[in-house]
């Protein structure tokens, strides 16, 4: 296989300013700087070209061991993907090197076309080897980031807060859907077991509708708190969702009701006077 | 839909202590592979129930176990067989409550409620052949 | 034989299951507590399953036999300190241990069970 000749990194290193120049203008005219900093984007330009010169040097494989300019450019996607860039953008970082790139070995090669091109070829495939290596790095840190939203928005919507000694409020505002409530269970129960609570009371006034989903992972919700050894009391039960509730044959016989989350409290607080709070 | 196998094993469920064998090496693959702790104790009791049925009532039997992976997402896949008598009625084996045996009748049926896929295949004097799979 | 130890506390007993059981020691700890509940006259039964990460059918069946076999014999039986996934499993598998008595740890399972034989 071909490989980079030294007077093209020769000519890269000797040329450097000028192709920075060339370079920034081409990512500044098609916006791929939105959000840059003059001297951040000087910085990773120069550094990039530098290591590429250099990594080349010691790789002597286009394609091989260019291990530190993939770091570099996996940091640089990276910072892109938060800055709010898109693939595109990201990518042509990289993509707008071309350009001047060609135009040099152009001027170097003038009079030798044969190892022009086959040095064009080579540049091109390296640039973009690279550019598919950004999209992909680009493409992970975004993952992570839509992984990340996605947990703490479970999370915001699933508040667990101590409401008096030994009782906790799970107050559930919006829809649940399968998933968040398994969420919200398990993250009431882990906090039964962190705080030692003996009762944790369900608050259910912020849930416009009740369906058979939802009833039984209630259901199943308050027997798992009673196989742990803690109570649960379900509150803000309105006269609609009682309805449903009655309307689907649900037994919810075995679970403690009240109207309001302040009736629950007081209850709560008179099971933990009369002491004896653990169910059977 | 491509399957792909990434590890998979196999194990003898003979006797009653071949069953936490069973759980054990359960709980090892499904750590490894990352499962989140709920899930992985819903898996390892599945298997349990299934390792104990094989050794109850198919006279013994081997767990076969696969880490899979389909349309990028990891999964455990375990079958259980046995050369026993096998089930004449699999509807009525999986209703809540039936045994044949002494058991609460949950074995079966609750395994594949902790389960995301439950396939059972038998005939009576054909053995048991249970696949369960569980996506991480 | 393989067993699991029965601690006695004045007029209780503690079981503390820290092994992954089979069926057989199972069996063998429903014998072994009903046997001593009737040799010490014992009023109340801890067990403390905190250490186990897995209760299947067969171990709810055992904990439920016990629970009942000692009300017969006017002793009260608490199961303490059952992990949270252990609990979503169990009512998952549809075993609810209805009539089996809980706390969230001993210490608490201790207390209510001297409040309960204090009132009887």
């Amino acid at each position: 296989m071909a490989t980079l000749q030294g007077s093209t990194l020769e000519a890269i290193k000797n040329n450097q300013d000028q192709l920075l120049d060339q370079w920034i203008n081409s990512l500044e005219s098609n916006g791929a700087t939105r959000n840059l900093k003059e001297h951040e984007l000087r910085q990773q330009t120069s550094g990039f070209l530098q290591l590429l010169a250099n990594g080349l040097q010691q790789a002597d494989d286009a394609t091989g061991n260019a291990e530190e300019v993939r770091r570099f450019l996996e940091k640089l996607s990276a910072s892109r993907a938060q800055l709010g860039h898109d693939s595109h953008q990201t990518a042509y970082f990289i993509f707008a090197l071309k350009g001047p790139l060609f135009s040099l070995l152009q001027r170097v090669y003038a009079d030798q076309p044969a190892l022009l091109a086959e040095q064009l070829l080579v540049v091109s495939e390296l640039l973009d080897s690279l550019g598919m290596h950004t999209v992909r790095a680009y493409q992970i840190t975004r993952e992570a980031v839509i992984r990340r939203q996605q947990e703490e928005l479970l999370e915001l919507s699933t508040p667990v807060v101590k409401l008096w000694d030994g009782v906790l409020a799970l107050p559930l505002i919006g829809t649940l859907d399968s998933q968040r409530s398994q969420t919200v269970m398990e993250s009431l129960l882990q906090r039964i077991v962190d705080t030692g609570a003996e009762i944790a009371i369900i608050d259910i006034t912020g849930v416009p509708t009740v369906d058979t989903l939802v009833a039984q992972h209630l259901l199943k919700t308050v027997t798992a708190i009673r196989l742990m050894g803690a109570d649960c009391i379900i509150s803000g039960v309105r006269p609609q969702i009682a309805q449903t509730i009655v309307h689907l044959g649900l037994d919810l016989s075995s679970i403690t009701t009240k109207a309001n989350l302040a009736d629950a409290l007081k209850l709560a607080i008179k099971r933990l006077d009369v002491g004896d709070s653990a169910r059977g | 839909m491509n399957v792909n196998v990434n590890q998979s094993g196999s194990l003898a469920v003979r006797v009653e202590q071949d069953v936490v064998l069973a759980r054990q090496q359960a709980r090892k693959i499904a750590s490894e592979q990352g499962m989140r702790l709920v899930d992985l104790t819903k898996l390892v009791t599945a298997v349990s129930e299934l390792a104990r049925n094989t050794v109850v009532y198919g006279g013994g039997g081997d767990m076969d176990w696969q880490v899979i992976e389909q349309s990028g997402r990891i999964g455990l896949r375990m079958l259980f067989r046995d050369e026993g008598p096998g089930i004449a009625d699999t509807r009525l084996a999986l209703t809540d409550g039936w045994t044949s045996g002494s058991g609460l009748g949950l074995g079966l049926t609750g395994a594949r409620r902790l389960v995301d896929e439950f396939d059972l295949d038998t005939a009576p004097g054909q053995g048991t052949r249970i696949t369960i799979t569980r996506w991480i | 034989m393989e067993r699991i130890p029965i601690l006695q506390m004045g007029e209780f007993l503690l079981v503390t299951i820290q092994v992954d059981m089979h069926d057989q020691l199972a069996l063998n700890l429903q014998e072994d507590l009903t046997d001593r509940i009737s040799r010490t006259s014992a009023r109340g039964v801890l067990i403390d399953i905190s250490a186990l990460d897995m209760v299947d059918s067969f171990i709810g069946r055992m904990i439920a036999s016990i629970s009942g076999l000692s009300r017969i014999m006017d002793a009260e039986t608490m199961v303490v300190g059952m992990q949270p996934a252990v609990a979503i499993t169990l009512v998952e598998l549809g075993l609810t241990l209805p009539g089996v008595s809980t706390a969230l740890n001993v210490e608490r399972g201790m207390q209510v069970l001297r409040k309960r034989v204090a009132g009887r």
